[in-house]
């Protein structure tokens, strides 16, 4: 099997960016993407079905999205591609598998040098009712609408912590849903003092305020969906008044009526291919594991490079930076020169240390505070998949699971279909550890056939 | 299936009769029908849809059928948004709670949406691409 | 000051807890991790006698097979620990293997094991699922599964006598005039009159700490989840037609691998359903330290001979794998007892792959040896004395 000099895990915009440079540069390089269509989740594009005149609406900086793309060059782009385990291969390089389309067929594409810049996916907090249909992540919603032209529901609450809201809120609202509400857990203002440093942004907080205020969105901080309530789907929530540690205050409730919730608390990196490889996973602002890149966006494994939200969430800007860093540098190491141009360039550094310190600001400024955990009754589902309530939970604790580990050991949750890419984060909370580095040696299912005839197998018998 | 909601007409893209939903929405407190039809009518006071905002033309769509019903689809949109669009907000059961479950993540992450399409069990309905013809099964 | 610190809550420890305070002991157990941490979170939950030969460890695996039973009872208004008596089924693939297994099937029929040959064309019955072609099979119906984790966890809360401290690493073993008298931990010393060594697959660091060598060494092994089968969506093909595993299914060369001395990867199909839903496939054996990568190779191998045993599992899909670490001593027989070389110290460790069974007559045999008691059966097979021979090391 030929191998590619570079293969990208991931068409957002550090996969894109990185891809345009390598193969601009004369690499053999392969994008893979387990989407329809290249863009990731933040420039999710919409099917060419749908005609759209006007796509960039749903968008924002959907020029830069543009330039990716027609950037892209001689890259092979390779869709419906889901990577289910990376391993390094028998003569060096690394054998990238991947499941592809419905069929889930099996593929291996082997690769001289692997970048990893798989996004992040939202975080989600458990509380009363969150498994209610009608309750999903907000970037749930934004992938309905901005993938299929789908509102998420006619009268919208959002809710959660972060700046991601915002642009949530304000597409929804402006594809004709009702948003009932926009509530920040943590202080409304807490972007702003910060935001300042970077007024790019802060002008771009602002757009988001008014044109919420044009809509007679109200926008509230210090205040949490803390239930979900319906028979059998969502008809309302109760939103608490909390306090910094996001414990509601006595009395302070209201309840809102909605069919759909849009929640999100920030993001979690996706680890998976990073951590099968066993690159360094170090801790972020929050407490989050991230995969630890020198400024060239090397990891500490030989040949792996990082980009994007895998590095630390950061926001599109950022992440197509990293992605150009990242392409110089493969390019650099791949022939000995750097002809795509520095990957130190000096001025690109300096932007990204500012790009990359303002994000580590938002973190600080956007906390998941662990009053939530206040939120939770003995019935409150905190693993979606193997349905694993509170009170099991605790009863595990006064069994003697005293971490995360033993709480999955004892009582399950993590263990079911997600793999606790959902509950992880809260489980770690609960246990008083930040969420540990994934280890999933199998990314995405795979068909016991399909492994099964990997069994003897070299590389080369693969084309 | 779950289906909480009234039918989705089928004829094509101009299908929902927003009014008529409302008012039963108003009725029942509940929404009661689909929550945002694969429709370029105007949801709501200022008229705005996701087609309008972005100027959608769409192709001629087609059907796939859930437990014997149809459903519109417009090219290249997934099961899970079909469904969704067509008020049908779940599609299976929980193995211990009998819990009702559809869309969460809405990208591939969480399995919550794992539906039946052509006998082919536990696919993300969230990532997977309608196909003219296909059966879903939901259970 | 308790009457013994127990090192190491895995499920051996937390037995090895359990009876020495049904015995009326007070017990420290501690652990540097948490409850079930180790390689008894790492495993299936095997209670099994068909995988043994005739011979001492047959005999403690048909005394250990009861008092699961009994533990099982006692458990069941607490909540239980998921005891699943559902027998196993060990198929062979030839004539001339079922020959073998036949043979051995009578040899265990001494040592009370119950052993039903089942003819080739009776398997579908037992296995509706099982590929053709198999020459018939052996049906031990006091083969059993727990949930080893929740089982060590309910132990330990099973007596007020148990005193759990997890978190808590033992970084010494204190010794006077040559008899151990407790263990210094990072929190601090734990003085008592015995301390018991349960380290599992960490065993030969605690007797380190002592001053003595246990040759205990890690086999690393690899096991594949498949999603869950029952209540999916749509039913599934296979609620129609029953559960797709029904026992512990493996094929007759599980039998051979377990005593084996190979340095090389050797894997044996093994298949069995849980309570949760999903199957679980075994069973891999290395020997390559205590490293955790994950090897694609061994998984596909798994899964290959798998699928050979249960062709309908080539559709269903894995989702995760992990590893664990199984100790084993060169004889391949656990260490239970007190050490000569050390008063005061008993060894419960080295188990293999045998540790969640073995689990209660190892607690039951140390709590009788430390109290005194006449011992259920003759530990001496087992003795830490077996390897006194070896130099001891300077303390």
């Amino acid at each position: 099997m030929t191998a590619y000099d570079l293969v990208i895990v991931g068409a957002g915009p550090a996969g894109l960016a990185a891809a345009g440079v390598a193969a601009r540069a004369g690499l053999r390089v392969a994008v893979l993407d387990a989407g329809a269509r290249i863009g990731g989740q933040y420039f999710r594009q919409l099917p060419d079905g749908f005609n759209a005149a006007r796509p960039g609406a749903l968008h924002h900086g959907f020029s830069t999205f543009v330039r990716l793309r027609e950037a892209l060059g001689g890259a092979d782009v390779l869709l419906g591609h889901r990577v289910w385990a990376v391993e390094h291969g028998p003569e060096g390089g690394f054998a990238v598998h991947c499941l592809e389309g419905r069929e889930e067929r099996a593929r291996t594409v082997a690769a001289a040098r692997l970048l990893i810049a798989t996004g992040a996916y939202d975080r989600v907090l458990p509380f009363p009712g969150w498994d209610l249909p009608g309750v999903m992540t907000a970037g749930a919603a934004q992938a309905l609408l901005k993938g299929n032209l789908v509102l998420a529901g006619r009268r919208v609450v959002v809710a959660g912590t972060g700046p991601f809201l915002l642009p949530v809120a304000t597409s929804l609202a402006e594809a004709g849903a009702k948003v009932a509400g926009v509530f920040e857990a943590g202080g409304r203002f807490g972007l702003a003092p910060r935001a300042l440093a970077r007024p790019g942004k802060a002008a771009e907080a602002l757009a988001y305020g008014y044109r919420l205020a044009r809509r007679r969105v109200p926008y509230k901080g210090g205040r949490a969906v803390v239930a979900a309530h319906g028979d059998g789907e969502l008809t309302h929530v109760t939103v608490a008044k909390v306090d910094a540690d996001w414990r509601p205050y006595r009395g302070g409730y209201e309840t809102i009526e909605c069919d759909t919730l849009a929640v999100g608390y920030g993001f979690v990196p996706q680890l998976d291919l990073p951590a099968q490889l066993g690159c360094e996973i170090a801790g972020d602002a929050d407490g989050g594991p991230v995969a630890r890149v020198d400024r060239r966006m090397r990891t500490s494994v030989e040949g792996v490079y990082a980009a994007g939200e895998t590095t630390g969430v950061g926001g599109a800007d950022l992440a197509a930076l990293e992605g150009v860093i990242a392409g110089r540098a493969v390019v650099a190491d791949a022939l000995g020169a750097p002809a795509a141009g520095d990957p130190e360039d000096p001025r690109m550094e300096a932007r990204r240390r500012r790009l990359a310190g303002f994000a580590r600001a938002l973190l600080r400024a956007y906390p998941v505070r662990d009053g939530w955990m206040s939120w939770l009754r003995d019935d409150t589902l905190i693993c979606r998949c193997e349905e694993v309530p509170y009170g099991r939970i605790k009863e595990v604790r006064d069994l003697g699971a005293a971490d995360a580990r033993s709480i999955k050991l004892l009582a399950r949750p993590g263990m079911g279909w997600c793999q606790g890419r959902i509950c992880g984060h809260a489980v770690a909370r609960l246990a008083g550890e930040d969420p540990a580095p994934p280890r999933r040696p199998i990314a995405q299912p795979v068909r016991l056939g399909d492994l099964a005839a990997m069994d003897g197998r070299t590389l080369d018998d693969d084309t | 299936m779950d289906s909480v909601n009234g039918v989705n007409s089928v004829t094509g893209a101009e299908g929902t009769d927003h009014a008529d939903h409302a008012d039963r929405a108003d009725r029942t407190g509940r929404v009661d029908g689909a929550v945002s039809g694969n429709v370029d009518k105007g949801g709501g006071m200022s008229g705005a849809s996701p087609y309008r905002l972005v100027g959608a033309r769409p192709e001629p769509g087609f059907e796939v059928r859930v437990d014997g019903r149809a459903v519109p689809v417009v090219p290249g949109q997934t099961v899970g948004a079909a469904l969704h669009a067509a008020g049908i907000r779940t599609w299976r059961t929980t193995r211990f709670g009998d819990r009702r479950r559809g869309l969460f993540c809405g990208i591939g992450v969480c399995f919550d949406c794992l539906v039946t399409v052509n006998g082919v069990e536990n696919l993300r309905a969230c990532l997977t691409e309608a196909r003219p013809g296909d059966e879903v099964t939901t259970s | 000051m308790p009457d013994v610190v127990v090192i190491g809550a895995g499920m051996v420890g937390a037995a090895c807890a359990y009876y020495a305070a049904r015995e009326g002991l007070t017990v420290t157990l501690v652990d540097r991790g948490s409850v079930a941490g180790g390689t008894t979170g790492s495993g299936e939950g095997n209670v099994l006698v068909s995988d043994k030969e005739p011979g001492p460890e047959l005999d403690l695996a048909m005394l250990s097979c009861r008092l699961w039973t009994e533990l099982a009872s006692e458990a069941r208004e607490v909540g239980g620990f998921e005891y699943e008596p559902k027998g196993g089924l060990v198929v062979a693939e030839n004539d001339e293997v079922l020959r073998a297994l036949t043979e051995l099937a009578g040899h265990q029929g001494g040592s009370g094991v119950v052993a039903r040959p089942v003819a080739a064309d009776e398997l579908a019955d037992h296995e509706p699922h099982l590929a053709p072609g198999f020459a018939g099979g052996i049906l031990y119906p006091q083969d059993a599964q727990v949930q080893p984790m929740l089982a060590a966890a309910r132990l330990v809360r099973r007596w007020p006598g148990v005193t759990l401290r997890t978190g808590t690493e033992v970084t010494g073993i204190l010794m006077e005039g040559g008899r151990v008298t407790g263990v210094r931990t990072a929190t601090g010393d734990i003085p008592a009159g015995a301390v018991v060594n349960a380290g599992g697959t960490w065993g030969g660091e605690i007797a380190a700490l002592a001053g003595v060598e246990l040759p205990i060494l890690p086999r690393r092994g690899f096991i594949l989840v498949t999603e869950p089968l029952t209540g999916g969506p749509s039913g599934g093909p296979f609620v129609a037609s029953g559960p797709l595993v029904r026992h512990k299914v493996y094929t007759a060369a599980y039998v051979t691998n377990v005593a084996s001395d190979s340095e090389g990867l050797e894997t044996s199909a093994v298949v069995e359903a849980t309570q949760a839903g999903t199957v679980l496939i075994g069973a891999s054996r290395e020997r390559v330290g205590f490293d955790r990568t994950v090897s694609l190779p061994v998984l596909a191998r798994l899964a290959r001979q798998a699928v050979a045993l249960f062709p309908a599992l080539a559709d269903v899909r894995a989702i995760r794998a992990y590893c664990g670490f199984r100790p084993y001593c060169p004889d391949h027989l656990p260490v239970i007892g007190a050490d000569p070389r050390v008063p005061g110290l008993y060894h419960a460790c080295g188990h293999e792959g045998a540790g969640i069974g073995l689990a209660p007559v190892t607690g039951l045999l140390v709590a009788q040896l430390i109290t005194g008691a006449e011992p259920e059966l003759d530990p001496e097979p087992f003795s830490p004395g077996r390897f006194a021979g070896a130099a001891a090391w300077t303390a």
